[in-house]
């Protein structure tokens, strides 16, 4: 169970902003990004302000699982220096606040986007929040170094839920979109442990390079980013995507290779840092070309999503699918 | 959360600062009810 109640509670009092960084609005933005495109991507007429309250409400939705997330994992946020500064673990929030913001929100968010959009969308949506706030949060990440692999589907599902208020359904291309972020996930993610491990190993959370070595964990990230990429170009043959859609991922895609090949042939990972500084993110020299890779990761996956809004946006051509 | 009858003024200004962001989100939670409302009754009225 979480230990956020023997947290020591800070005398400064708690501002609104403190609730607004429970709902962690960076995640939600790039929720928000993601659904959106599937939204889009379905070309199904919904009404604009349909639309702009179900996006608000994957957002609402989003922010609630993170409240609840941060509620859980005050303790080993705590230990953290990546997250020791949050609401809860540095005392600004109390743990059962966060708790009720979480399953308020959860509620508010799931209830209005079944009563004005649809019922399949909710339904998704709930599944996404209790997947991450139950499977990944409490279950998952405390107990397998395959925590983000499977817990990734969270994060991977905002565009189906997109794509379903729109139309009610949820087709094979929905699923593909949600199918790339999946795999997107761990070579992102195993990229910045590299560089980060000693933060999750002293919270004692197992992530890969904790529990299998930066070796091991080097090596699987070539093979996610070696299924990953062909699996970007798909789109472009299904139907969602187009000539420009192609040439970013292909593109993109070789680059991705490549830093993934620098980091399965580098020792990121294996070097102890000797110096103890607060920077956040702060890279050790060898650990370079993991940083690479993390950042381009987020480039790639950006551009992927924001090339398919443009092409359906700006209605340019794209092939024949199914 | 402090007593309201003995907080200092630091605590005052976050306890209003609070109140004032649920007011708000209330009140668009109310807007948004509202406006899902006439959409849907006017959806409902072109189709007959």
């Amino acid at each position: 169970m979480t230990m956020s109640s023997a947290l020591p509670t800070s005398r400064a009092p708690a501002r609104w902003q403190d609730f607004l960084q429970l709902l962690k609005p960076r995640v939600m933005s790039l929720v928000v990004f993601t659904a959106i495109t599937g939204m889009v991507c379905a070309e199904a007429p919904i009404n604009p302000i349909l639309g702009a309250i179900a996006i608000l409400c994957i957002a609402v939705g989003a922010g609630a699982s993170a409240s609840l997330n941060m509620w859980f994992d005050a303790d080993i946020d705590a230990k953290m220096r990546r997250t020791r500064g949050r609401p809860v673990p540095a005392g600004r929030v109390q743990g059962a606040d966060a708790l009720a913001l979480g399953i308020v929100l959860s509620m508010f968010s799931i209830m209005l986007l079944g009563m004005t959009v649809n019922w399949l969308a909710a339904g998704l949506l709930a599944f996404t929040i209790v997947f991450y706030a139950v499977v990944y949060t409490m279950w998952l990440k405390r107990s397998t170094p395959q925590n983000i692999v499977i817990g990734g589907l969270a994060g991977a599902l905002p565009p189906v839920i997109g794509w379903a208020a729109a139309t009610g359904t949820v087709p094979f291309n929905a699923w593909l979109l949600c199918a790339i972020i999946f795999m997107w996930t761990p070579p992102h993610f195993w990229a910045l442990s590299l560089y980060t491990s000693e933060d999750y190993e002293k919270a004692g959370v197992p992530m890969m390079p904790v529990v299998a070595g930066a070796k091991s964990t080097r090596k699987q990230i070539l093979i996610y980013s070696l299924l990953f990429t062909p699996l970007c170009l798909v789109p472009a043959f299904t139907g969602l995507g187009g000539m420009t859609y192609l040439a970013v991922a292909a593109g993109g895609g070789l680059i991705f290779l490549v830093l993934a090949w620098r980091v399965f042939k580098s020792r990121a990972g294996d070097a102890a840092d000797p110096r103890q500084d607060d920077g956040l993110y702060d890279v050790k020299a060898a650990a370079k070309d993991a940083r690479n890779l993390f950042a381009f990761s987020i480039l790639y996956l950006t551009l992927l999503f924001a090339t398919l809004l443009a092409e359906h946006l700006l209605d340019l051509p794209v092939f024949g699918g199914f | 959360m402090s007593d309201p009858q003995n907080e200092g003024p630091v605590d005052a200004k976050a306890r209003r600062g609070r109140n004032i962001a649920l007011a708000l989100g209330l009140a668009l939670f109310m807007v948004l009810v509202f406006v899902v409302t006439i959409v849907r009754l006017g959806a409902s009225t072109a189709n007959g």
